[in-house]
């Protein structure tokens, strides 16, 4: 579900932006995107569906912002870790040959 | 919705080493020789000292990490903190002498996902966290037909 809410691009762009800047009215949001607001809001129930915003009403205004803790579980850390450790090893022990002499 | 808070991960790389552990120490501690194979830094081997790792891969791109060294025991044990991509874990050198050298082993624990800090933290680094994102998405979108 996170794959596909964000495969949208025009939901990808206000998933990112929400990222970029922070919390957002949905009016705000709809004044970047260039469609309607009713279309931002229905791309914004995707995401909050898939646990990627959350909203937080006050007053009449809704705000929504970017949960990315959600996309913690997709990113293989420790594959990422893992491959960028061996390589600085792999150049810790060239450092340590050069020491030598 | 997952809830990954206190989940956590591992990460273990271990190399055999054809160097004694005083001077594979140097190469741990010493600013100069950090910057050699690691990145660049202000690291000192004292306990609570915080220093920063820096690099830039690309011109516009730049990359910290935050660190505070958590433990020294000289030509044996290092460990620090390292804090970057929102992702809070430790870092630990284990030297143990060999007959030929030096066993060591590396260890980066935590990834704890604390909501707060990986926003904070994806927010300062948002070019590479958004290069990782990137390719995972490719990654699901070659194994699509799987899902």
């Amino acid at each position: 579900m996170l794959f596909k809410s964000l495969s949208d691009p025009t939901r990808r762009a206000i998933f990112e932006r929400l990222c970029r800047e922070g919390e957002q009215t949905v009016a705000a949001l709809t004044a970047e995107a260039g469609i309607s607001q009713p279309s931002v809001s229905k791309h914004l129930a995707v995401l909050k569906h898939a646990g990627l915003v959350l909203d937080r009403h006050q007053g009449r205004q809704t705000h929504y912002s970017a949960q990315l803790a959600a996309l913690t579980p997709l990113i293989d850390w420790t594959k990422e870790m893992t491959g960028f450790w061996e390589s600085r090893l792999d150049d810790l022990e060239d450092l340590l040959k050069r020491m030598d002499q | 919705m997952t809830n990954p808070a206190g989940e956590t991960r591992t990460v273990v790389v271990e190399r055999e080493v054809a160097h004694p552990p005083e001077k594979l120490w140097r190469a741990l501690t010493q600013p100069h020789l950090i910057e050699e194979w690691l990145m660049k830094n202000d690291f000192k081997p004292v306990t609570g000292h915080k220093f920063r790792l820096s690099r830039e891969p690309k011109p516009d791109v730049k990359v910290a990490i935050d660190c505070e060294v958590l433990k020294v025991e000289p030509n044996r044990t290092l460990s620090y903190s390292w804090v970057a991509y929102g992702l809070d874990s430790v870092v630990t050198f284990t030297l143990t002498p060999t007959a030929t050298g030096t066993h060591l082993r590396l260890e980066q624990s935590g990834f704890t996902a604390d909501q707060k800090a990986a926003f904070k933290g994806a927010k300062a680094s948002w070019p590479q966290f958004l290069a990782a994102l990137e390719r995972v998405l490719e990654q699901d979108d070659n194994e699509g037909d799987n899902a």
